[in-house]
């Protein structure tokens, strides 16, 4: 039935199935017309043979990547291909915080282009992430981790970012259930970012979804890349299950699964892939309106508005591509929080998931061209992921836009490996379970 | 959880070891040049498959062990002490 001449042509945006703004009049006017005119949030588009850019992976960073390319840089002949419904990866699975405290300068700068772009994101998207800048907490617990602490401040300090120190009164004040004088691991303060926060994770792939959409990408659901195609040393497309789409330049936004892609043209990565786990208690009043980390072990919790405690810790420690994890560090998270508030301890645990991250021999993304020409990679985030999208997203773009890395992301190429100009954050060398 | 069938302790759980990666790189010669050195310290093979691994039985004999182990369903097919696999 349809010619090529259809199928290559982008539909019009005002083609598409589109919920039109979302605003207080329209929930009013819907609400007493019986919730009976809103429709689609984004066209759910078939494949067409051809497009300028494919983005594998429909997850935060890939729908952000399309987004930012129509949005910036007015590229619009784009699809993202996702092997399942869109949202349900890593998107779906972290712990929803956000946060720019890092030490490194060129890591500081990223993550807090990422803080100011989730700022405005709900305007800007027309679409309610949930954004809430509650302040995220790090608590330390001895001499040698305030020394460590005071030092990651004020780095962030001298490039303009906030951080302040909090002494234990504070800390009584601000989280009354920290149990501070806890006999092995008393707390002797913390360090607040108060513009850190949490974002509600579903919304961000549903919001980029839907302005991406309506800017005129094609997101095509349920259509698995199965290989990846070249013509001589550069990409012309992929292989799905849904047929072969050409393309000028793909870019894999698959992380977790980074690896597996590359591995369709031999390009070997500096990532082993590990499983995250995450856990929801059951719900119960406001007790806590900080991102709390402990210092002591790794936990990291904050209460959702449905009430229930958010919480995670490390990864198990082994390669794995089960999404689901395994009991041992189920225990050691739960020991970790019942340490710094052992009044959790009354919770029940009601979910569990786990999700697999790409762990990436630094501990740091990697944000750049490969080997093969037209070929991109956004990927290796590690446990960091969901904070970075926005600053991701629009980094990615501006590499496929362009051809350059942007200038905030330079430092994330792949060659660095090589080269020996590694970020790694931590100090702790090269050891991808350890980040 | 795992549970690891150590040749010289018996079946343990995976608690009383450590994860030591993968067990097939192999160091280059000195003499390999810098790519070889690259891919050995930071290029992993990262199979959704069986995988050889070590790990250390650091709650138990001290033993280095080789295991293959699928990442996926985390089945464990074989467990040898180093020493026995040269």
């Amino acid at each position: 039935m349809n010619s090529d001449a259809t199928y290559s042509r982008p539909p019009e945006s005002h083609e598409r199935e589109s919920a039109g703004r979302y605003s207080l009049l329209r929930l009013l006017r819907e609400g007493l017309g019986g919730q009976r005119g809103w429709s689609r949030a984004w066209h759910k588009a078939e494949p067409r043979p051809r497009y300028r850019v494919v983005i594998v992976g429909g997850g935060g960073h890939g729908l952000a990547t399309a987004y930012y390319l129509a949005r910036e840089f007015g590229i619009r002949d784009v699809a993202v291909v996702e092997r399942g419904p869109i949202g349900l990866g890593n998107v779906g699975r972290n712990t929803t915080i956000i946060r720019s405290n890092y030490f490194r300068p060129e890591n500081i700068r990223f993550y807090d282009y990422s803080l100011r772009l989730w700022q405005s994101l709900e305007r800007e998207l027309n679409f309610n992430a949930m954004v809430s800048q509650r302040g995220t907490l790090n608590l330390f617990h001895t001499e040698s981790q305030r020394d460590l602490f005071t030092r990651r401040a004020n780095q962030m300090r001298l490039l303009g970012v906030d951080a302040e120190a909090v002494g234990r009164d504070s800390l009584r004040e601000l989280v009354p259930l920290i149990d501070l004088d806890n006999g092995r691991y008393p707390v002797l303060g913390g360090f607040l970012q108060r513009r850190g926060g949490t974002v509600r994770h579903d919304a961000v792939a549903w919001g980029y979804a839907r302005a991406a959409s309506a800017l005129g990408v094609d997101i095509i659901e349920h259509c698995e890349v199965t290989g990846i195609r070249r013509d001589g040393a550069r990409v012309s497309g992929v292989e799905t299950t849904r047929g072969a789409i050409m393309a000028d330049t793909v870019c894999l936004a698959v992380a977790g699964h980074s690896s597996q892609l590359a591995a369709m043209v031999d390009l070997p990565l500096p990532i082993e892939t590990h499983v995250l786990q995450a856990f929801v208690t059951e719900s119960v009043k406001p007790v806590l309106d900080v991102v709390l980390t402990y210092g002591a072990g790794h936990f990291y919790v904050s209460q959702s508005d449905r009430g229930g405690l958010v919480y995670g810790g490390a990864t198990d420690g082994y390669n794995s591509y089960g999404q689901r994890g395994t009991l041992p560090m189920a225990e050691e998270v739960a020991a970790a929080a019942l340490t710094v508030m052992p009044s959790l301890a009354r919770l029940k645990v009601v979910r569990q998931w786990g999700g697999v991250v790409d762990m990436s021999m630094d501990g740091s993304p990697i944000i750049s061209r490969t080997p093969i020409d037209g070929l991109l990679l956004n990927g290796g985030w590690c446990y960091g992921g969901f904070k970075a999208i926005p600053a991701g997203g629009m980094t990615t773009a501006h590499l496929i836009a362009t051809g350059n890395p942007h200038p905030l992301a330079a430092h994330l190429s792949l060659d660095r490996f090589a080269s020996g100009r590694t970020v790694d954050e931590r100090g702790l060398g090269p050891f991808p379970y350890a980040h | 959880m795992l549970r690891i069938n150590c040749p010289w302790c018996g079946l343990r759980d995976e608690i009383e070891f450590r994860y030591r990666g993968d067990a097939q790189a192999q160091r280059p010669a000195a003499s390999a040049g810098p790519n070889a050195f690259t891919a050995y310290v930071y290029e992993r093979s990262n199979r959704r498959d069986w995988h050889i691994e070590w790990w250390l039985h650091v709650g138990g004999c001290r033993r280095l062990l080789k295991i293959e182990r699928h990442t996926l369903t985390h089945e464990i097919r074989a467990v040898a002490d180093n020493a026995e696999q040269s």
